[in-house]
């Protein structure tokens, strides 16, 4: 009944949906997505699990709607974390070569790597990501595999994303209470790059947002290496809940009138315009000011850009971003999102479409599937890297064991 | 008020007494200006608490206040002293408002005397009988928030007194001028404008006009109204003088680029021409003032001036509804609140030198912070400072006691339960057009 052939699921647990995409690994290595699950989200706010009931319900209902969908079994998930605790920063770690001929291999690498994530963290903060940047050999910058080059002194540069150990746990364990393996945890917001960009871009630099339901993240890519990551707690809830506070309205109610009529900015033609609101039986209830309705989504989506804009201004990343901003989730939808992006950052700014991924259409063009794509992406290319150590293994292990006896 | 209806009483024969006051330095140099110009056949005086600056000015009617606390040296900038010291010498303050039917008190406000005796004369000449109209000016911005902060303090008590506040904020005054022009022509521009807001109230109570402005009328649109004022003049000549003159009029920073019309509740227009000035001027100038203000109740003053042959000028006084001096329950708590201020001014301005930071005046909040906690016995004071029965009192005890105030309490909706979202102590729950300010009318 279920396919044999080894399925890659990325499931990202968001604040207003919760989605699974399953897709499989076709000739050419690239992945094609088979199914989508999604089930609506109740169980979560600004990306954490408050209500682990709820939220077990509906992890359950997106895994089994992907599992119908694509017609497999799901035994393992790439899991997406996201949340206010999340934080990335830039670090270096070096490592003196010791061998004879000061011939950097492999494992001078891997040592230089190990004490850049020798960090000054909490105790209880957990590294979810160690990315290297570029390495420098005896001070010389730049070198991005320094392996079989001749130097003294290695040095890594690496963008460490982490965040708080107990609140990354819960994810997990909601997720095994399944019986599902989480094969690895990963942060959405480098999913979402992942699945967005080509590598020009990344080579460019860009800047992606991905507007979530209850948090931003935003991801910089400059010279081909992630650069800056960070979370936002503010997203689409927020210019829900702004909306029902300023217009006096319920909760269901301003977030239908924000997808149905809202947009990021306020233009002329919409001064003095209003909104007629229906009750249940049509009868006309209340009378909805547009010009506000968009004011109020226009000046909190502007804070969340400036906000963004303004860290990445001090970071001193903002000129660094030649291909622009790209946005994704859910609030990528919203009306003139780009041109309010464009002027937050002075940059060109587009909603961007998963890239070099086949597959179902109607998923890949939905901006809201990207963090999930962009895990099953992330998945394909550990299980590649899993693969090829695999099959190296008895190659890799005769030559340590030669190693250690030349040293001896 | 017990004197309502000694305004009715000046017979026809008597031409209507109009004194100009200046109080304070920036007064004295007010009504210095004004009596060099056509206003000088008018009763002047000058008041001060000053010695030196006093007999500097060359209007003959002095009066020195605060001889015995200040010694003639000046209040220095301390609005408590210049109300002390008006207080002190009521009598002769008394004396100078006696036999006036409508008074100018000139100052500037932000200072000590002026500041602080202001209100106090205001409220004698009131008490004579004499319809009060401050005209004041507000400080700049570049003289610090301190002077600011007395300003808006001594705008509020003179609005309480006065029966009408005309107020031109100097920083407003700056937008009219070049950049590059000096401060002493600044200062002489404000002159000009106050002198001729002075100019236009006088003329159209006294000169002969096409259209008469009767006191009678002025006094039925501001008695009692303790109203704020805006006021601006224009001049224009040629075919197109009406429009051309109400345009500079809407276009004016003095008021707020025509945005006070529509707030005004009482409008009046005293429009000068030439001999040449047809009806069709004040037509068309007092058409499109209409449309500009629906709402407002308008004056009208022609007059006839040789000097204006083939001009026309406009002056417009907008006035906007203040609180009136009848409301006392509220006005009591609110001067009561007021008046710890000055006394406190000394204590608060140390503190403020050592710890800088509470100096500083902080923008206006939309949130209102808590009434101050008071105890029962506080609460008894307040509330038998208020006139009226007993029963009336056990009623606002009642009242009291419910403790409804009209705070704007922000809930966090949705993300009540969560950890707020704090970034740079903003609290990004709260939604943003709170926090900025955004108006959404």
């Amino acid at each position: 009944m279920f396919k044999s052939s080894p399925i890659i699921v990325g499931l990202d647990l968001g604040t207003s949906k919760i989605c699974a995409v399953v897709a499989e690994i076709n000739e050419a290595g690239a992945i094609n997505v088979i199914g989508v699950g999604q089930a609506k989200s109740r169980g979560i706010r600004k990306g954490e699990i408050v209500d682990a009931n709820a939220c077990g319900e509906d992890i359950r209902n997106a895994i089994v709607d992907a599992e119908q969908n694509a017609d497999v079994e799901i035994r393992s998930v790439f899991l997406g974390v996201t949340g206010g605790h999340i934080q990335g920063f830039n670090n270096r770690g070096f490592h003196p070569v010791v061998s004879d001929d000061r011939e950097i291999t492999e494992d001078d690498i891997q040592d230089a790597i190990k004490n850049a994530k020798a960090i000054n963290l909490p105790a209880e903060n957990h590294v979810v990501h160690v990315i290297r940047q570029h390495f420098l050999v005896d001070g010389q910058d730049g070198i991005i595999n320094p392996v079989g080059m001749f130097g003294s002194r290695v040095e890594v540069d690496v963008h460490v994303v982490h965040g708080n150990f107990h609140r990354l746990q819960n994810p997990i364990r909601a997720v095994k209470s399944f019986q599902i393996e989480v094969e690895a945890i990963v942060f959405t917001g480098l999913a979402s790059a992942l699945a967005l960009l080509e590598n020009q871009q990344k080579e460019l630099g860009a800047l992606v947002i991905d507007l979530g339901g209850g948090t931003t993240e935003y991801v910089v890519y400059a010279g081909g290496v992630i650069k800056h990551t960070g979370v936002l707690a503010v997203g689409g809830d927020h210019v829900s809940n702004d909306l029902a506070y300023g217009l006096k309205l319920p909760l269901g109610r301003a977030e239908q009138l924000k997808i149905e009529h809202g947009s990021a900015l306020v233009d002329r033609s919409v001064r003095g315009r209003t909104l007629q609101l229906t009750n249940s039986v049509g009868l006309p209830e209340k009378e909805v000011n547009l010009e506000h309705l968009r004011r109020i989504m226009s000046v909190r989506l502007e804070e969340i850009f400036r906000l963004i804009a303004d860290e990445l201004e001090s970071a001193g990343l903002l000129d660094y971003l030649r291909s622009g901003v790209v946005l994704c989730g859910g609030g990528s939808r919203i009306a003139e999102i780009e041109k309010l992006a464009a002027q937050a950052f002075g940059l060109p700014a587009s909603v961007g479409k998963a890239s070099s991924v086949s597959g179902l259409k109607s998923t890949l063009d939905q901006p809201e599937f990207t963090a999930a794509i962009g895990l099953a992406k992330f998945g394909s290319f550990e299980q590649r890297k899993r693969i090829e150590s695999r099959s190296t293994l008895s190659l890799g292990l005769r030559s340590t064991l030669s190693q250690l006896f030349r040293r001896g | 008020m017990t004197t309502e209806h000694k305004i009715e009483s000046p017979p026809a024969s008597k031409p209507l007494a109009v004194k100009i006051v200046g109080l304070g330095c920036a007064g004295i140099h007010m009504a210095e200006f004004m009596i060099q110009t056509d206003l000088r056949d008018l009763a002047f005086a000058v008041v001060h608490s000053d010695a030196r600056a006093l007999a500097a000015s060359t209007i003959p009617n002095k009066c020195l206040i605060g001889t015995q606390i200040l010694h003639g040296l000046g209040a220095g900038g301390d609005p408590a002293l210049g109300q002390a010291s008006a207080e002190e010498d009521l009598q002769p303050l008394r004396s100078l408002c006696e036999e006036t039917d409508l008074m100018f008190i000139l100052t500037g406000l932000g200072g000590g005397t002026g500041t602080g005796a202001a209100p106090a004369l205001a409220r004698l000449a009131g008490e004579s009988g004499a319809l009060v109209l401050a005209v004041v000016t507000l400080p700049f911005e570049f003289e610090g928030a301190r002077r600011q902060q007395q300003a808006r303090w001594g705008l509020q008590r003179l609005q309480a007194a006065a029966d009408g506040v005309l107020c031109l904020p100097h920083q407003r005054m700056a937008k009219l001028l070049e950049e590059r022009s000096s401060a002493l022509e600044a200062f002489k521009a404000t002159h000009e404008h106050l002198a001729q807001g002075v100019r236009s109230i006088w003329q159209m109570l006294t000169k002969f006009g096409l259209l008469n402005v009767e006191f009678a009328d002025l006094c039925s649109v501001l008695r009692g109204r303790h109203c704020e004022s805006a006021f601006a003049c224009a001049q224009a000549a040629g075919e197109e003088r009406a429009r051309l003159a109400v345009e500079t009029l809407a276009a004016s920073p003095l008021l707020e680029e025509g945005k006070l019309f529509s707030e005004a509740e009482a409008v009046l227009v005293s429009v000068v021409g030439g001999p040449d000035l047809t009806l069709a001027d004040v037509n068309g100038v007092m058409q499109r003032m209409n449309q500009q203000a629906e709402q407002a109740r308008f004056m009208v003053g022609a007059i006839i001036d040789d000097g204006f042959q083939g001009r026309l000028g406009v002056t417009v006084i907008l006035a906007r509804r203040g609180q009136p001096r009848k409301e006392t329950a509220f006005e009591n708590r609110g001067a009561s609140a007021l008046e710890v201020f000055p006394a406190g001014l000394g204590g608060p301005e140390i503190e403020n030198q050592f710890f800088g930071v509470a100096a500083q005046h902080r923008p206006a909040s939309r949130f209102v912070p808590p009434a101050p906690k008071l105890s029962p016995e506080q609460t008894r004071r307040l509330l038998e400072q208020r006139p009226g029965s007993a029963a009336r009192r056990r009623k606002s005890i009642a009242l009291w006691s419910q403790g409804q105030l009209p705070l704007e309490i922000v809930s966090r909706g949705r993300f009540e339960q969560s950890e707020p979202t704090l970034h740079q102590g903003e609290d990004l729950d709260v939604p943003t057009y709170i926090r900025r300010g955004v108006s959404l009318n």
